[in-house]
């Protein structure tokens, strides 16, 4: 019982990026458990999935065939069946929404030690977990006793694991009881427009500093002198303040300028995960220790509604 | 039809803080209503008023300290809250999943609702899974993540929108009884109106101790122990613009042009 077991995911035909960053965490850690690294993929094409799963360093691949799509039902009872037959030391899946929306399930039933939305783990004699607190201005370490763990990993935490593998495939009969108590019915875009922000090259972006509705206002009047694209922070769109499809973040859209200005932007995980690929990130922003500031290139410590009239002037005057 | 609201006190730091062993000193912490809670306890609110739920009923584990904010909950327009807490919890530094899910569980059982909304995620431990590990205790159904609920009485089905990334909405139904895990964005939160705030006075905050919960020390018995906190390591090397508020947005200015999007 030293194995690890990391459950990868997919979407729409595709495998999203964090399968790969499971497998390189799993490819980590069993070699620090001296384990062997099973890999597990559900539902959808999983011949081909698995096909694409085969990197380097992962020893066994098991496919369950049931349904197309995500449903938490579903996963939750392959992975606790696949997890009574391998025994595993470690269950890996991603922090994502839809590892949220079965992982927690899977580690009561089983009574697997939880810790969620880990960015380091380290095993000596037992499980390490470093994960972050109070919208990631501290970080913390922590030792996950029991006998067995589950762990859920950041997104972009990891490297895409790489290489051919020559793991063994097989299919898993998990006997799935297909009679679930919830029903995926569909899908749905949203944030779809006139405007893309993920084509611009100058993003001035906004976040709650601004406060109020009306503070706007000074923001688009330096839009408006520097020609830039403006965007926001999710609570700004939560508010209804601006559209969903000016969004930047996890849920809402990826975006890589040249410059992208965050203002009164906190820096939490979900917003970063849309901007990290800017070419230069200038920050400003009150709190010295907001998160922001460790990603950024540039930045201001300062008020924005002092600092942002100076700016206009720079361009207008 | 019953709706439990599961609603926590956060902590937030301050800008300058410091650490005091694997805790931020007190000194440097501001609590408040968990922000994904508000939305959870406007939705339930909000079922009332659409006429769905006959009660709204919070549960919050917490300390005294904690009722400042129930009170902002109930001046929101829930009926009544129990709060848990036991002086054994007084000493657990990280209340993991595990414990909330046993202390929650116990409370859900005495009340019996039909459906539970708790938040997404908590702001400051950020576990972002109590809402569906506590689904999995109770045996009840669950959805994670979710941005619109729409839901049918007749049917006793909630036919909901998870959030996934990247602009794209999943369409589900759920059956009663469930627990729904509620992200911002899905209303408007009210502000307590003064009648609100003066009505919450007199609503009833029920304290519950382990032993009232019928639980003893073993439900709150971690695996997960906090070895330490620290600030987290700068990944750039910023350049942070030294000055007034002139000087700075003048360097800024300069690197905006240098990079070649202003003029
Ligand atoms: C599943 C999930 C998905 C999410 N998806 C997204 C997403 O796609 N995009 C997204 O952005 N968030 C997303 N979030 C929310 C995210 O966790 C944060 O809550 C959000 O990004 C915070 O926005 P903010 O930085 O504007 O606000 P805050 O975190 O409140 O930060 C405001 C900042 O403004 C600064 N400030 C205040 N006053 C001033 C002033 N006068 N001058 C200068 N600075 C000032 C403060 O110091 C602070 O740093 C998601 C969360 C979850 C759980
Ligand atoms: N101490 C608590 N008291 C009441 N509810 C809580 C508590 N901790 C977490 N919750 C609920 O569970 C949700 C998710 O929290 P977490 O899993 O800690 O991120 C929160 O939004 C709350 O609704």
């Amino acid at each position: 019982m030293s194995d690890v077991l990391a459950v990868t995911e997919h979407r729409r035909g595709e495998l999203r990026d964090v399968s790969f960053e499971v497998i390189t965490a799993g490819r980590e850690l069993a070699a620090e458990t001296g384990g062997e690294l099973h890999v597990a993929v559900i539902g959808g094409d999983t011949e081909s999935f698995a096909d694409s799963l085969n990197r380097e360093g992962v020893d066994a691949i098991h496919t369950v065939s049931e349904g197309e799509e995500f449903n938490h039902d579903i996963y939750a009872q392959a992975v606790e069946a696949l997890h009574a037959e391998l025994d595993p030391e470690v269950l890996l899946t991603p922090n994502s929404v839809n590892g949220l929306d079965y992982a927690p399930a899977v580690a009561n039933s089983l009574d697997l030690s939880l810790a969620t939305d880990a960015v380091d783990l380290d095993y000596d004699d037992g499980l390490t977990v470093t994960r972050e607190m109070y919208g990631s201005k501290v970080e913390t370490t922590i030792e996950v006793g029991g006998d067995q763990q589950a762990v859920t990993i950041r997104g972009a935490e990891w490297p895409a694991a790489e290489g051919v593998g020559d793991a063994e495939v097989s299919e898993f009969d998990a006997d799935i009881d297909t009679d679930t108590g919830s029903t995926v019915t569909g899908f749905e875009e949203v944030g779809g427009g006139d405007v893309d922000i993920s084509e611009a090259d100058f993003i001035v972006s906004i976040g709650r500093g601004i406060e109020e509705e009306e503070n706007l206002d000074l923001i688009r009047d330096l839009v408006d002198a520097t020609d830039a694209t403006l965007a926001s922070s999710r609570p700004i769109v939560d508010n209804g303040w601006l559209p969903k499809n000016r969004q930047v973040g996890q849920s809402g859209k990826v975006v890589t300028p040249t410059v992208y200005l965050a203002i009164g932007i906190s820096g939490a995980v979900q917003h970063v995960a849309g901007m990290k690929g800017a070419d230069n990130i200038i920050a400003i922003n009150t709190d010295p220790n907001a998160p922001i500031f460790d990603i950024a290139d540039y930045g201001i410590v300062g008020d924005l509604f002092e600092v942002v009239p100076e700016l206009i002037e720079q361009f207008e005057g | 039809m019953k709706v439990l609201v599961t609603v926590k006190e956060v902590a937030e730091v301050a800008d300058d803080f410091e650490i005091e062993g694997t805790e931020v000193d007190e000194r440097y912490l501001e609590y408040d209503l968990n922000e994904w809670d508000d939305y959870a306890v406007e939705e339930a609110v909000q079922l009332k008023e659409d006429g769905p739920a006959e009660e709204v009923v919070t549960v919050t584990i917490g300390p005294e300290r904690s009722e400042e904010t129930i009170r902002m909950a109930l001046a929101k327009g829930a009926d009544r809250a129990v709060r848990v807490w036991d002086d054994a919890l007084e000493d657990v530094d990280l209340l993991d999943v595990e414990t909330k899910t046993n202390l929650l569980q116990s409370v859900v059982e005495e009340e019996d609702p039909d459906l539970v909304l708790t938040g997404v995620q908590a702001g400051d431990d950020a576990f972002g899974a109590t809402g569906v590990s506590l689904a999995d205790e109770l045996g009840f159904q669950w959805g994670a993540v979710v941005n619109a609920l729409d839901y049918d009485a007749d049917e006793e089905v909630a036919h909901v929108h998870r959030e996934l990334e990247g602009g794209v909405e999943e369409l589900t139904d759920i059956e009663m009884p469930a627990v729904l895990t509620i992200q911002t964005g899905i209303n408007e939160p009210r502000y307590a109106s003064l009648r609100g705030i003066r009505q919450a006075q007199s609503k009833e905050i029920a304290p519950k101790s382990l032993d009232d919960l019928g639980l003893d020390a073993g439900a709150i018995e971690s695996d997960l122990d906090l070895t330490s906190m620290y600030e987290p390591e700068s990944e750039s090397d910023v350049e942070i613009f030294e000055g007034d508020a002139g000087e700075t947005a003048g360097k800024l200015a300069e690197v905006l042009r240098e990079k070649g999007v202003a003029e």
